[in-house]
């Protein structure tokens, strides 16, 4: 599949708002989906569609089967060792609170340290909190530079014997900045510190292999991968599958169940309670196809070309003020506009068809620090192109002939 | 045109250059608003007399044009009226963003109630409803604060 021709793929993106061609820049919140995923969802409803694991008629079979397949693709995909390592969940957020309860309940005690950067999205702090709050762990964050990168010696600093765990970003939602994820790493390995990565801006614009990046865990947020909504995916290395308890109760995730005792199974099925998201997850098959028919090289060259693109037509303007300019970066710019609040700036944006997100994009911690309460953010997809920021430039101009500036 | 309805001149006004930005002197009651979803602060400042009626108020705060413009607008209406007449502006402002009804108090001039009423374009974006109401519901919770 050309990449040039993949606008067509995206029914939504025929669409028109108030008579004008929808933009769509708000792909770091969540992607658009390709018709062959919609598709597949509606396939699987009208002829395939049964609860998974339980019975043994027909379609409960074959609906096992698909989703056992998706799972089997998705460990292809980040190249995981086994398919045990890849455990359903019904998001990233999910995926990230799974492991800082399990991995917490066993191995967290009073005065153990977590090791944050100041970039992470709520997602990756807030479930360590509870930790906090829980145990009486103790959270550090590893600063950020004025460019919006965290370096691997700002997280080496903050290392101590009480380190238990390093959770960070693969790549940043609101500078776009990549974090040095192997050297991290390896860093940690050195320490014996297992290393989360919340992979949800990472996974679906970098190419991915959690073997070598090496890391314990890797949470997926499948509705940014251009996937349906409901699933994520936790990446988790076996001998932490091996020893972690379940993180919640109920059907599908027991081995035999008495009175007096109840005994689990392995992974996944011991991380998957209760029914579910059966078509999603046979759904997101279609997305990983999609993606892999691209190519993740050419998505990457594709986004980098538009998002430079973007920065350089945006720094044109004089009133434009791009937040963070990291080396290594995604396709994400966030910015303000001297005189005009970022949810103005959305609003009017909105009625030129242009969608973007304003606000603090979940990262307060970041705001705070370069003390801007909001911020307003284009982030690229597969399918933007040079006409699309030609767009939001030319809104962003007619924010300014509103306020007059 | 309803961005137009939206970014009216007076708002732009209002939200370039808020009236009553700052505590008011010998303020004796306040209260917060934050709205998490956007990371907008307000703080109402007011003076309240004997019989709870607004001797004085004002506001801090950030947050977008159409959120400072409505603090700026609120104290501005607000400042000096009895309680009730209070009360009955900030029930009518709540009633017309909610359900598009008129501004019918009558100790209020025409031009205070046009400009009031500039704030209505606010329903046709329900995402940016709470920018407009937050303030008053903060300044309600202030009001009532002091017995």
């Amino acid at each position: 599949m050309n990449i040039n021709n993949v606008k067509s793929e995206f029914p939504i993106l025929q669409e028109k708002l108030k008579g004008k061609p929808l933009i769509y820049l708000d792909s770091a919140n969540s992607a658009q989906k390709p018709k062959s995923v919609i598709d597949r969802i509606s396939k699987f409803y009208k002829k395939e569609f049964s609860n998974i694991g339980r019975s043994v008629h027909k379609l409960a079979v074959t609906a096992t089967n698909r989703f056992e397949e998706t799972r089997d693709l998705v460990k292809k995909y980040l190249n995981a060792k086994s398919r045990e390592e890849i455990i359903f969940t019904k998001n990233a957020t999910e995926a990230i609170n799974l492991v800082a309860s399990s991995y917490g309940e066993k191995f967290i005690q009073k005065d153990d340290e977590i090791l944050l950067t100041e970039l992470e999205h709520h997602a990756n702090y807030v479930p360590w909190h509870f930790l906090r709050e829980k145990k009486g762990a103790i959270i550090k964050f590893a600063k950020c530079n004025d460019k919006g990168e965290v370096d691997v010696d700002e997280i080496k600093k903050l290392i101590t014997s009480k380190t238990k765990m390093i959770a960070v970003t693969h790549l940043s939602n609101v500078t776009g900045a990549i974090l040095p994820i192997k050297k991290i790493v390896d860093l940690a390995k050195t320490k014996k510190i297992p290393v989360l990565v919340d992979g949800c801006q990472g996974a679906p614009h970098l190419p991915l292999d959690v073997q070598e990046l090496g890391c314990d865990f890797y949470a997926i947020s499948c509705h940014k991968m251009y996937g349906p909504t409901g699933v994520g995916i936790l990446y988790a290395k076996k001998k932490w599958t091996d020893i972690l308890p379940p993180y919640q109760g109920g059907g599908g995730m027991i081995e035999e169940v008495k009175k007096e005792s109840i005994t689990f199974p392995e992974s996944p099925t011991k991380f998957e309670a209760g029914t579910l998201q059966t078509a999603e997850v046979v759904g997101f098959s279609e997305s990983i196809r999609f993606i892999e028919n691209i190519g993740i090289k050419n998505i990457m060259e594709h986004e980098k070309k538009i998002t430079e693109y973007g920065i350089e037509k945006l720094k044109r303007n004089n009133s434009v003020k791009i937040i963070g300019e990291p080396k290594d970066r995604g396709s994400i710019i966030s910015f303000t506009i001297k005189g005009i609040h970022p949810h103005d700036i959305a609003t009017i944006l909105d009625d030129d068809g242009v969608a973007i997100r304003a606000g603090h994009h979940c990262c307060q911690i970041f705001h705070e620090k370069i003390g801007v309460a909001a911020t307003a953010r284009a982030s690229i997809g597969i399918y933007n192109d040079k006409d699309d920021i030609d767009m939001l430039c030319k809104a962003i101009d007619n924010c300014k002939k509103i306020f007059k500036i | 045109m309803e961005l137009k309805e939206l970014y009216q001149e007076i708002i732009l006004d209002h939200g370039k250059n808020p009236r009553n930005k700052g505590r008011c002197n010998e303020f004796n009651s306040d209260a917060e608003g934050y709205n998490p979803l956007c990371g907008d602060k307000v703080h109402i400042y007011l003076k309240v007399g004997k019989y709870k009626e607004v001797q004085d108020s004002s506001f801090e705060g950030e947050g977008c044009a159409i959120s400072l413009a409505s603090a700026s607008i609120l104290t501005e209406i607000i400042k000096g009226k009895d309680y009730n007449v209070a009360k009955k502006i900030i029930e009518d402002f709540l009633n017309m963003i909610k359900n598009e009804t008129k501004i019918t108090i009558n100790s209020l001039s025409d031009e205070q109630k046009t400009t009031l009423m500039s704030l209505s374009g606010v329903k046709q974006f329900p995402m940016r409803v709470k920018c407009a109401t937050m303030a008053w519901h903060t300044f309600n919770t202030a009001l009532e604060g002091k017995k």
